[in-house]
Protein backbone atom coordinates (compact mmCIF):
# COMPACT_ATOMS: atom_id res chain seq x y z
CA UNK A 1 0.00 0.00 0.00
CA UNK A 2 1.58 3.02 -1.02
CA UNK A 3 1.35 6.31 1.36
CA UNK A 4 -1.16 8.11 -1.20
CA UNK A 5 -3.46 4.97 -0.56
CA UNK A 6 -2.61 4.54 2.70
CA UNK A 7 -3.74 8.67 3.47
CA UNK A 8 -6.99 8.81 1.01
CA UNK A 9 -8.17 5.36 2.78
CA UNK A 10 -7.34 7.18 6.80
CA UNK A 11 -9.40 10.15 5.20
CA UNK A 12 -12.22 8.12 4.33
CA UNK A 13 -12.16 6.13 7.28
CA UNK A 14 -12.41 9.64 9.26
CA UNK A 15 -15.07 11.30 7.65
CA UNK A 16 -16.99 8.30 7.75
CA UNK A 17 -16.47 7.83 11.79
CA UNK A 18 -17.33 11.88 11.91
CA UNK A 19 -20.06 11.12 10.01
CA UNK A 20 -21.87 8.13 11.68
CA UNK A 21 -20.42 8.47 14.83
CA UNK A 22 -22.33 12.41 14.92
CA UNK A 23 -25.29 10.66 13.53
CA UNK A 24 -25.62 8.24 15.92
CA UNK A 25 -24.80 10.90 18.82
CA UNK A 26 -27.77 13.03 17.54
CA UNK A 27 -29.71 9.49 16.83
CA UNK A 28 -28.83 8.72 20.70
CA UNK A 29 -30.44 11.86 21.77
CA UNK A 30 -33.69 10.72 20.12
CA UNK A 31 -33.55 6.95 22.00
CA UNK A 32 -32.87 8.20 25.59
CA UNK A 33 -35.94 10.73 25.54
CA UNK A 34 -38.41 8.11 23.91
CA UNK A 35 -36.53 4.93 26.49
CA UNK A 36 -36.78 7.22 29.41
CA UNK A 37 -40.69 8.31 28.42
CA UNK A 38 -41.63 4.95 28.14
CA UNK A 39 -40.15 4.05 31.52
CA UNK A 40 -41.87 6.79 32.75
CA UNK A 41 -45.16 5.87 31.01
CA UNK A 42 -44.66 8.84 28.91
CA UNK A 43 -44.51 9.15 24.96
CA UNK A 44 -42.11 10.88 24.42
CA UNK A 45 -41.16 13.29 20.64
CA UNK A 46 -44.35 12.35 18.55
CA UNK A 47 -45.16 15.31 16.53
CA UNK A 48 -41.83 16.06 13.93
CA UNK A 49 -42.60 12.99 11.55
CA UNK A 50 -43.24 9.38 12.66
CA UNK A 51 -43.15 8.90 15.83
CA UNK A 52 -40.90 12.07 16.52
CA UNK A 53 -38.03 10.50 14.16
CA UNK A 54 -37.50 13.96 12.82
CA UNK A 55 -37.25 15.85 15.84
CA UNK A 56 -33.57 15.33 16.01
CA UNK A 57 -33.56 17.20 12.85
CA UNK A 58 -35.24 20.23 14.39
CA UNK A 59 -32.82 19.91 17.12
CA UNK A 60 -30.59 20.45 15.11
CA UNK A 61 -31.87 23.15 12.90
CA UNK A 62 -32.63 24.85 15.98
CA UNK A 63 -29.28 24.28 17.65
CA UNK A 64 -27.25 25.43 14.83
CA UNK A 65 -29.39 28.49 13.74
CA UNK A 66 -29.77 29.96 17.34
CA UNK A 67 -27.57 32.93 18.25
CA UNK A 68 -24.07 32.37 19.43
CA UNK A 69 -23.91 34.32 22.83
CA UNK A 70 -21.27 35.25 24.50
CA UNK A 71 -21.72 36.79 27.06
CA UNK A 72 -20.21 39.73 29.09
CA UNK A 73 -17.12 39.25 31.36
CA UNK A 74 -16.35 35.79 29.63
CA UNK A 75 -12.16 34.98 28.76
CA UNK A 76 -13.76 34.88 25.70
CA UNK A 77 -10.97 32.48 23.34
CA UNK A 78 -11.30 30.06 25.59
CA UNK A 79 -15.10 30.64 26.51
CA UNK A 80 -15.44 29.78 22.69
CA UNK A 81 -12.87 27.32 22.33
CA UNK A 82 -14.11 24.52 25.13
CA UNK A 83 -17.35 22.71 23.84
CA UNK A 84 -14.46 22.44 20.22
CA UNK A 85 -12.50 20.40 22.97
CA UNK A 86 -14.79 18.53 24.82
CA UNK A 87 -16.37 17.39 21.25
CA UNK A 88 -12.58 17.08 19.75
CA UNK A 89 -11.21 14.61 21.98
CA UNK A 90 -14.51 12.39 21.81
CA UNK A 91 -13.46 12.13 18.64
CA UNK A 92 -10.00 11.56 18.19
CA UNK A 93 -10.25 9.09 21.16
CA UNK A 94 -12.51 7.28 18.72
CA UNK A 95 -9.90 6.94 16.35
CA UNK A 96 -7.60 3.50 17.95
CA UNK A 97 -11.20 2.13 18.15
CA UNK A 98 -11.42 -0.93 16.15
CA UNK A 99 -14.98 -0.33 15.36
CA UNK A 100 -16.29 -3.67 13.30
CA UNK A 101 -13.84 -7.19 12.53
CA UNK A 102 -12.16 -6.58 9.02
CA UNK A 103 -14.50 -6.95 5.87
CA UNK A 104 -14.05 -6.64 1.90
CA UNK A 105 -15.72 -4.13 -0.28
CA UNK A 106 -15.22 -4.41 -3.70
CA UNK A 107 -12.03 -6.48 -3.32
CA UNK A 108 -10.36 -3.67 -0.98
CA UNK A 109 -9.72 -5.04 2.91
CA UNK A 110 -10.96 -2.47 4.91
CA UNK A 111 -9.93 -2.03 8.82
CA UNK A 112 -12.34 -0.36 10.35
CA UNK A 113 -9.76 1.52 12.78
CA UNK A 114 -8.23 4.36 11.94
CA UNK A 115 -4.84 3.86 13.99
CA UNK A 116 -3.60 0.83 14.97
CA UNK A 117 -1.44 2.07 17.63
CA UNK A 118 0.24 -0.65 19.78
CA UNK A 119 -1.29 1.46 22.94
CA UNK A 120 -4.42 1.67 21.79
CA UNK A 121 -6.31 1.61 25.51
CA UNK A 122 -4.13 3.83 26.64
CA UNK A 123 -4.27 7.01 23.72
CA UNK A 124 -8.71 6.11 24.12
CA UNK A 125 -8.29 6.55 28.27
CA UNK A 126 -6.05 9.54 27.52
CA UNK A 127 -8.16 11.01 25.69
CA UNK A 128 -11.26 10.31 27.64
CA UNK A 129 -9.31 11.96 30.18
CA UNK A 130 -8.30 15.44 28.74
CA UNK A 131 -11.65 15.71 27.63
CA UNK A 132 -12.38 17.05 30.88
CA UNK A 133 -10.65 19.92 30.12
CA UNK A 134 -13.83 21.21 28.01
CA UNK A 135 -15.70 21.78 30.78
CA UNK A 136 -13.09 22.65 33.17
CA UNK A 137 -12.57 25.98 30.77
CA UNK A 138 -15.59 25.83 30.25
CA UNK A 139 -16.97 27.06 33.52
CA UNK A 140 -13.85 28.49 34.54
CA UNK A 141 -13.88 31.16 31.81
CA UNK A 142 -17.87 31.72 31.82
CA UNK A 143 -17.67 34.20 34.53
CA UNK A 144 -20.75 32.17 36.67
CA UNK A 145 -20.99 30.91 40.13
CA UNK A 146 -22.83 27.82 38.43
CA UNK A 147 -20.50 27.54 35.76
CA UNK A 148 -17.34 27.61 38.26
CA UNK A 149 -19.14 25.10 40.73
CA UNK A 150 -19.72 22.86 37.54
CA UNK A 151 -16.06 22.70 36.49
CA UNK A 152 -15.19 22.09 39.88
CA UNK A 153 -17.07 19.34 40.49
CA UNK A 154 -15.98 18.34 36.87
CA UNK A 155 -12.20 18.02 38.49
CA UNK A 156 -12.94 16.55 41.33
CA UNK A 157 -15.15 13.71 39.40
CA UNK A 158 -12.93 12.86 36.54
CA UNK A 159 -10.16 13.04 38.22
CA UNK A 160 -10.62 10.69 40.89
CA UNK A 161 -13.08 8.55 38.33
CA UNK A 162 -9.99 8.31 35.99
CA UNK A 163 -8.25 6.38 38.60
CA UNK A 164 -10.69 3.34 38.96
CA UNK A 165 -10.86 3.17 35.68
CA UNK A 166 -6.94 3.12 34.92
CA UNK A 167 -6.73 0.25 37.55
CA UNK A 168 -9.84 -1.46 36.89
CA UNK A 169 -9.10 -1.98 33.62
CA UNK A 170 -4.89 -2.84 34.85
CA UNK A 171 -6.45 -6.52 35.26
CA UNK A 172 -7.72 -6.97 32.21
CA UNK A 173 -4.50 -5.86 31.20
CA UNK A 174 -2.31 -7.95 32.86
CA UNK A 175 -4.17 -11.65 31.16
CA UNK A 176 -3.91 -9.98 27.77
CA UNK A 177 -0.49 -8.46 28.23
CA UNK A 178 -0.88 -6.02 25.31
CA UNK A 179 -2.83 -2.27 25.22
CA UNK A 180 -3.78 -2.81 21.68
CA UNK A 181 -7.49 -3.09 21.66
CA UNK A 182 -7.09 -5.73 18.57
CA UNK A 183 -4.84 -7.86 20.30
CA UNK A 184 -7.67 -7.27 23.51
CA UNK A 185 -10.54 -8.52 20.90
CA UNK A 186 -8.07 -11.43 19.64
CA UNK A 187 -7.66 -12.88 23.26
CA UNK A 188 -10.94 -13.32 23.42
CA UNK A 189 -11.61 -15.14 19.75
CA UNK A 190 -12.41 -18.56 21.78
CA UNK A 191 -16.16 -17.67 22.36
CA UNK A 192 -18.65 -16.66 24.90
CA UNK A 193 -16.96 -19.22 27.49
CA UNK A 194 -13.06 -16.81 26.55
CA UNK A 195 -14.82 -13.41 27.23
CA UNK A 196 -12.43 -11.57 29.74
CA UNK A 197 -15.30 -10.53 31.87
CA UNK A 198 -15.74 -14.05 33.32
CA UNK A 199 -12.53 -13.65 34.23
CA UNK A 200 -12.75 -10.42 35.58
CA UNK A 201 -16.20 -9.63 37.02
CA UNK A 202 -15.32 -7.01 39.73
CA UNK A 203 -13.04 -5.56 36.94
CA UNK A 204 -15.87 -4.94 34.79
CA UNK A 205 -18.43 -3.37 37.04
CA UNK A 206 -15.62 -0.94 38.14
CA UNK A 207 -14.92 0.01 35.08
CA UNK A 208 -18.76 0.60 33.87
CA UNK A 209 -19.17 2.45 37.09
CA UNK A 210 -16.21 4.37 36.26
CA UNK A 211 -17.29 4.93 32.91
CA UNK A 212 -20.50 6.17 34.22
CA UNK A 213 -18.81 9.23 36.46
CA UNK A 214 -16.64 10.28 33.23
CA UNK A 215 -18.98 10.14 30.76
CA UNK A 216 -21.25 12.00 33.56
CA UNK A 217 -24.00 10.03 33.50
CA UNK A 218 -26.87 9.84 36.05
CA UNK A 219 -26.03 8.39 39.25
CA UNK A 220 -22.99 10.85 38.66
CA UNK A 221 -24.09 13.50 36.48
CA UNK A 222 -23.44 16.07 39.05
CA UNK A 223 -21.63 18.79 36.07
CA UNK A 224 -25.25 19.89 35.11
CA UNK A 225 -27.10 18.79 37.96
CA UNK A 226 -30.02 21.10 36.93
CA UNK A 227 -31.54 21.11 40.82
CA UNK A 228 -28.25 22.36 42.11
CA UNK A 229 -25.97 24.16 39.68
CA UNK A 230 -28.49 24.94 36.92
CA UNK A 231 -27.09 23.29 33.97
CA UNK A 232 -22.97 23.49 35.66
CA UNK A 233 -20.39 24.29 33.27
CA UNK A 234 -22.78 24.59 30.33
CA UNK A 235 -25.11 27.21 32.05
CA UNK A 236 -23.92 30.61 29.97
CA UNK A 237 -23.95 28.44 26.57
CA UNK A 238 -26.00 28.33 23.80
CA UNK A 239 -26.78 27.12 20.15
CA UNK A 240 -24.33 24.68 18.28
CA UNK A 241 -21.46 25.40 21.18
CA UNK A 242 -23.84 23.83 23.58
CA UNK A 243 -24.75 21.38 21.39
CA UNK A 244 -20.90 20.41 20.93
CA UNK A 245 -20.87 19.56 24.99
CA UNK A 246 -23.44 16.94 24.09
CA UNK A 247 -22.05 15.48 20.90
CA UNK A 248 -19.37 14.64 22.64
CA UNK A 249 -21.02 13.05 25.93
CA UNK A 250 -22.75 11.33 23.49
CA UNK A 251 -20.03 10.41 21.63
CA UNK A 252 -18.21 9.62 24.72
CA UNK A 253 -20.92 7.15 25.69
CA UNK A 254 -20.23 5.60 22.07
CA UNK A 255 -16.54 5.20 22.88
CA UNK A 256 -16.97 4.08 26.37
CA UNK A 257 -19.42 1.73 25.10
CA UNK A 258 -16.80 0.31 22.21
CA UNK A 259 -14.48 -0.02 25.36
CA UNK A 260 -16.36 -2.31 27.37
CA UNK A 261 -17.57 -4.58 24.87
CA UNK A 262 -14.23 -5.12 23.47
CA UNK A 263 -11.99 -5.31 26.44
CA UNK A 264 -14.32 -7.17 28.29
CA UNK A 265 -17.66 -8.23 26.25
CA UNK A 266 -15.39 -10.56 23.60
CA UNK A 267 -15.42 -7.70 21.08
CA UNK A 268 -16.14 -8.21 18.03
CA UNK A 269 -15.70 -11.81 17.77
CA UNK A 270 -18.37 -14.27 16.12
CA UNK A 271 -20.69 -14.61 18.94
CA UNK A 272 -22.19 -18.22 18.45
CA UNK A 273 -24.10 -17.50 14.80
CA UNK A 274 -24.42 -14.17 15.36
CA UNK A 275 -21.47 -12.22 13.08
CA UNK A 276 -18.66 -10.83 14.51
CA UNK A 277 -19.81 -6.80 13.34
CA UNK A 278 -23.27 -7.46 14.12
CA UNK A 279 -22.37 -8.91 17.82
CA UNK A 280 -20.47 -5.67 18.57
CA UNK A 281 -22.96 -3.69 17.18
CA UNK A 282 -25.45 -5.34 19.97
CA UNK A 283 -22.97 -5.10 22.82
CA UNK A 284 -22.30 -1.18 22.82
CA UNK A 285 -26.43 -0.79 21.88
CA UNK A 286 -26.68 -2.88 25.34
CA UNK A 287 -24.81 -0.74 26.97
CA UNK A 288 -26.18 2.40 25.55
CA UNK A 289 -29.45 1.37 26.69
CA UNK A 290 -28.01 0.43 29.81
CA UNK A 291 -27.39 4.35 30.41
CA UNK A 292 -30.99 5.62 29.70
CA UNK A 293 -31.83 2.33 31.83
CA UNK A 294 -29.94 3.71 34.60
CA UNK A 295 -30.92 7.48 33.83
CA UNK A 296 -34.49 6.45 34.22
CA UNK A 297 -34.18 4.05 37.26
CA UNK A 298 -31.68 5.51 39.90
CA UNK A 299 -31.03 8.63 41.66
CA UNK A 300 -28.23 10.92 41.85
CA UNK A 301 -25.33 11.00 44.48
CA UNK A 302 -23.72 13.84 46.09
CA UNK A 303 -20.53 15.24 45.58
CA UNK A 304 -19.56 13.86 49.15
CA UNK A 305 -21.17 10.17 48.12
CA UNK A 306 -19.80 10.28 45.07
CA UNK A 307 -16.06 11.07 46.41
CA UNK A 308 -16.53 8.79 48.89
CA UNK A 309 -17.46 5.65 47.10
CA UNK A 310 -14.60 6.51 44.69
CA UNK A 311 -11.51 6.40 46.85
CA UNK A 312 -13.33 4.37 49.80
CA UNK A 313 -14.85 1.54 48.19
CA UNK A 314 -13.99 1.56 44.50
CA UNK A 315 -10.31 2.35 44.23
CA UNK A 316 -9.68 -0.46 46.96
CA UNK A 317 -11.30 -2.78 45.31
CA UNK A 318 -9.58 -2.46 42.17
CA UNK A 319 -6.41 -2.26 43.50
CA UNK A 320 -6.71 -5.33 45.37
CA UNK A 321 -8.24 -7.17 41.96
CA UNK A 322 -4.79 -6.09 40.75
CA UNK A 323 -2.83 -7.49 43.72
CA UNK A 324 -5.07 -10.98 43.37
CA UNK A 325 -4.53 -11.06 39.47
CA UNK A 326 -1.00 -10.56 39.82
CA UNK A 327 -1.07 -13.32 42.29
CA UNK A 328 -3.13 -15.35 40.17
CA UNK A 329 -0.87 -14.92 37.17
CA UNK A 330 2.30 -15.49 39.18
CA UNK A 331 1.14 -19.35 40.38
CA UNK B 1 -72.76 1.39 49.65
CA UNK B 2 -74.62 0.30 53.73
CA UNK B 3 -74.47 3.03 56.16
CA UNK B 4 -72.38 0.42 58.53
CA UNK B 5 -69.10 1.26 56.02
CA UNK B 6 -70.10 4.81 56.37
CA UNK B 7 -69.68 4.96 59.97
CA UNK B 8 -67.09 3.33 60.21
CA UNK B 9 -64.11 6.22 59.79
CA UNK B 10 -61.02 4.37 61.07
CA UNK B 11 -58.83 6.10 58.24
CA UNK B 12 -55.86 3.86 59.85
CA UNK B 13 -57.01 0.69 58.88
CA UNK B 14 -54.75 -0.10 55.99
CA UNK B 15 -51.45 1.71 57.60
CA UNK B 16 -48.82 -0.79 58.59
CA UNK B 17 -46.13 0.58 61.05
CA UNK B 18 -42.65 1.01 59.63
CA UNK B 19 -39.66 0.84 62.37
CA UNK B 20 -37.03 2.63 61.53
CA UNK B 21 -33.37 2.13 63.41
CA UNK B 22 -31.30 4.55 64.08
CA UNK B 23 -28.27 5.30 62.07
CA UNK B 24 -25.11 3.58 62.97
CA UNK B 25 -22.81 5.71 64.47
CA UNK B 26 -19.56 3.32 65.00
CA UNK B 27 -17.29 3.05 62.31
CA UNK B 28 -18.06 -0.76 62.27
CA UNK B 29 -21.30 -0.60 62.25
CA UNK B 30 -21.50 1.80 58.90
CA UNK B 31 -19.25 -0.26 57.25
CA UNK B 32 -21.95 -2.88 58.03
CA UNK B 33 -24.82 -0.74 56.35
CA UNK B 34 -22.57 -0.26 53.58
CA UNK B 35 -22.18 -4.11 52.93
CA UNK B 36 -25.69 -4.90 53.55
CA UNK B 37 -27.24 -2.21 51.22
CA UNK B 38 -25.18 -3.25 48.36
CA UNK B 39 -25.99 -6.48 48.26
CA UNK B 40 -29.28 -6.38 48.96
CA UNK B 41 -30.08 -5.77 45.30
CA UNK B 42 -31.74 -2.63 45.98
CA UNK B 43 -30.62 -1.01 42.92
CA UNK B 44 -31.88 -3.76 40.61
CA UNK B 45 -35.27 -3.52 42.06
CA UNK B 46 -35.29 -0.06 40.23
CA UNK B 47 -33.98 -1.31 36.93
CA UNK B 48 -36.64 -3.99 37.14
CA UNK B 49 -39.44 -1.46 38.20
CA UNK B 50 -38.74 1.02 35.32
CA UNK B 51 -38.33 -1.77 32.86
CA UNK B 52 -41.39 -3.08 33.43
CA UNK B 53 -43.26 -0.11 32.78
CA UNK B 54 -41.77 -0.20 29.57
CA UNK B 55 -42.57 -3.17 28.80
CA UNK B 56 -46.00 -3.27 29.76
CA UNK B 57 -46.59 0.09 27.58
CA UNK B 58 -49.45 1.86 30.06
CA UNK B 59 -48.68 5.11 28.74
CA UNK B 60 -50.31 8.04 30.31
CA UNK B 61 -49.78 10.92 28.17
CA UNK B 62 -53.28 12.51 27.04
CA UNK B 63 -52.13 14.50 23.42
CA UNK B 64 -53.77 17.40 24.93
CA UNK B 65 -55.46 19.44 21.56
CA UNK B 66 -56.26 16.05 20.25
CA UNK B 67 -57.57 14.40 23.38
CA UNK B 68 -59.07 15.98 26.19
CA UNK B 69 -59.63 14.42 29.53
CA UNK B 70 -63.70 14.80 30.71
CA UNK B 71 -64.22 17.69 33.54
CA UNK B 72 -66.25 17.92 36.30
CA UNK B 73 -70.00 18.59 34.87
CA UNK B 74 -69.78 21.55 37.65
CA UNK B 75 -66.98 23.14 36.38
CA UNK B 76 -67.19 26.40 35.92
CA UNK B 77 -65.91 27.88 32.75
CA UNK B 78 -66.92 30.33 29.88
CA UNK B 79 -70.49 31.31 30.49
CA UNK B 80 -73.66 30.35 28.32
CA UNK B 81 -76.84 32.34 27.88
CA UNK B 82 -79.74 30.14 27.26
CA UNK B 83 -82.86 30.51 25.18
CA UNK B 84 -86.37 29.27 26.15
CA UNK B 85 -86.96 25.74 24.36
CA UNK B 86 -89.91 26.65 22.36
CA UNK B 87 -89.90 30.20 21.37
CA UNK B 88 -86.57 30.34 20.94
CA UNK B 89 -86.26 33.63 22.73
CA UNK B 90 -83.60 34.31 25.12
CA UNK B 91 -83.84 33.75 29.02
CA UNK B 92 -82.73 36.85 30.22
CA UNK B 93 -85.01 39.29 31.16
CA UNK B 94 -83.02 42.05 32.68
CA UNK B 95 -83.16 42.14 35.81
CA UNK B 96 -79.58 42.84 36.72
CA UNK B 97 -79.57 40.18 39.36
CA UNK B 98 -76.00 39.25 37.81
CA UNK B 99 -75.01 42.76 37.67
CA UNK B 100 -75.19 43.25 40.92
CA UNK B 101 -73.66 40.39 42.45
CA UNK B 102 -70.96 40.16 40.45
CA UNK B 103 -68.05 40.69 42.20
CA UNK B 104 -65.41 41.14 40.11
CA UNK B 105 -67.46 43.85 38.34
CA UNK B 106 -67.07 42.66 34.81
CA UNK B 107 -70.70 41.97 33.66
CA UNK B 108 -72.59 44.93 32.25
CA UNK B 109 -76.43 45.01 31.15
CA UNK B 110 -78.20 47.70 29.06
CA UNK B 111 -82.06 47.27 28.79
CA UNK B 112 -84.62 48.94 27.50
CA UNK B 113 -88.53 48.89 27.04
CA UNK B 114 -90.11 47.00 23.43
CA UNK B 115 -93.08 48.29 21.65
CA UNK B 116 -95.03 45.88 24.00
CA UNK B 117 -93.75 47.30 27.20
CA UNK B 118 -91.75 44.60 28.20
CA UNK B 119 -87.95 44.75 29.23
CA UNK B 120 -85.74 43.75 26.47
CA UNK B 121 -81.59 43.30 26.92
CA UNK B 122 -80.28 45.12 24.41
CA UNK B 123 -76.65 44.83 25.99
CA UNK B 124 -75.10 41.68 27.44
CA UNK B 125 -71.39 41.61 28.36
CA UNK B 126 -69.37 39.67 30.30
CA UNK B 127 -65.23 40.76 31.00
CA UNK B 128 -64.08 37.63 30.47
CA UNK B 129 -60.60 39.03 31.30
CA UNK B 130 -61.78 40.22 34.71
CA UNK B 131 -64.25 37.59 35.45
CA UNK B 132 -63.29 35.26 38.36
CA UNK B 133 -65.38 32.55 37.30
CA UNK B 134 -66.57 32.42 40.58
CA UNK B 135 -70.37 31.29 39.96
CA UNK B 136 -72.60 33.82 41.14
CA UNK B 137 -74.47 34.98 38.56
CA UNK B 138 -75.48 31.49 37.92
CA UNK B 139 -76.62 30.85 41.14
CA UNK B 140 -78.04 34.23 41.54
CA UNK B 141 -79.82 33.77 38.15
CA UNK B 142 -84.00 33.22 38.97
CA UNK B 143 -84.22 32.37 34.93
CA UNK B 144 -81.41 30.62 34.68
CA UNK B 145 -80.58 32.13 31.68
CA UNK B 146 -76.94 32.25 32.19
CA UNK B 147 -75.17 29.54 33.40
CA UNK B 148 -71.55 28.28 33.23
CA UNK B 149 -69.96 25.90 30.43
CA UNK B 150 -67.62 23.98 29.86
CA UNK B 151 -65.65 25.43 27.50
CA UNK B 152 -62.02 26.28 29.51
CA UNK B 153 -60.16 27.50 26.50
CA UNK B 154 -60.46 30.76 25.84
CA UNK B 155 -57.38 32.20 25.09
CA UNK B 156 -57.96 34.84 22.50
CA UNK B 157 -55.36 37.25 20.51
CA UNK B 158 -57.68 40.68 21.01
CA UNK B 159 -59.40 41.55 24.74
CA UNK B 160 -62.81 42.71 22.89
CA UNK B 161 -63.02 38.65 22.25
CA UNK B 162 -63.33 38.30 25.71
CA UNK B 163 -66.58 39.86 25.88
CA UNK B 164 -68.63 38.50 23.07
CA UNK B 165 -72.09 37.67 24.06
CA UNK B 166 -72.59 35.84 20.40
CA UNK B 167 -70.30 33.24 21.65
CA UNK B 168 -72.19 32.66 25.12
CA UNK B 169 -75.84 32.98 23.80
CA UNK B 170 -76.96 29.40 22.45
CA UNK B 171 -77.34 29.73 18.86
CA UNK B 172 -80.84 29.41 17.12
CA UNK B 173 -79.80 26.77 15.35
CA UNK B 174 -78.34 24.74 17.85
CA UNK B 175 -81.36 25.14 19.68
CA UNK B 176 -83.84 23.89 17.19
CA UNK B 177 -81.77 20.70 17.19
CA UNK B 178 -82.31 20.10 21.13
CA UNK B 179 -79.07 20.35 21.96
CA UNK B 180 -79.54 22.95 24.75
CA UNK B 181 -78.85 21.09 28.06
CA UNK B 182 -80.67 22.30 30.76
CA UNK B 183 -78.53 23.43 33.60
CA UNK B 184 -79.24 21.46 36.75
CA UNK B 185 -78.42 24.52 38.99
CA UNK B 186 -75.73 26.13 40.28
CA UNK B 187 -74.13 23.43 43.37
CA UNK B 188 -76.04 20.47 42.18
CA UNK B 189 -74.74 16.93 42.35
CA UNK B 190 -72.93 16.08 38.99
CA UNK B 191 -73.94 12.77 37.51
CA UNK B 192 -71.85 10.35 38.73
CA UNK B 193 -71.56 11.47 42.47
CA UNK B 194 -72.66 8.40 43.58
CA UNK B 195 -69.66 6.26 41.91
CA UNK B 196 -67.51 8.88 43.43
CA UNK B 197 -68.29 9.29 46.92
CA UNK B 198 -65.95 8.69 49.49
CA UNK B 199 -65.29 7.89 53.15
CA UNK B 200 -64.32 11.10 54.67
CA UNK B 201 -60.97 10.83 56.58
CA UNK B 202 -61.91 12.36 60.30
CA UNK B 203 -60.44 10.36 62.65
CA UNK B 204 -56.36 11.38 62.45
Amino acid sequence: MTFSEFAIATIIKILVILGVISAMAGFGTYLERKVLAFMQRRLGPMHVGPYGLLQVLADGIKLFTKEDIVPQNTVKPIFMIAPIISAATAFIALAAVPLLPEFTVFGITVHPIVADINVGILFVLGLMASGLFGPLLAGMASANKWGLLGAARTVIQLLSYEVVTGLSILAPLMLVGSLSLIDINNYQAGGFAEWIVWKQPVAFVLFLIAGFAETNRTPFDLLEHEAEIVSGYATEYSGMRWGMFFIGEYANMITLGFLASLVFLGGFNDWGFIPGGLAIILKVSFIFFFFLWTRAAWPHVRPDQLMWLCWKVLMPIAVLNVVVTGFVLMM
Amino acid sequence: MSLEQFKDRNIAQNYTYIPIDKPPMKPMDKFKRVVRRTFKGELFVGLWVVFREMIRFNIHTVKYPLEKLPISPRYRAVHKLYRHLESGNERCIGCGLCEKICIANCIRIDTRYDENQRKEVTEYTINLGRCIFCGYCADVCPELAIVHGQRYENASEQRAHFVLKDDMLTPLDFLKEGKQEEFPGFGAVSPNADERIKKTPLAY
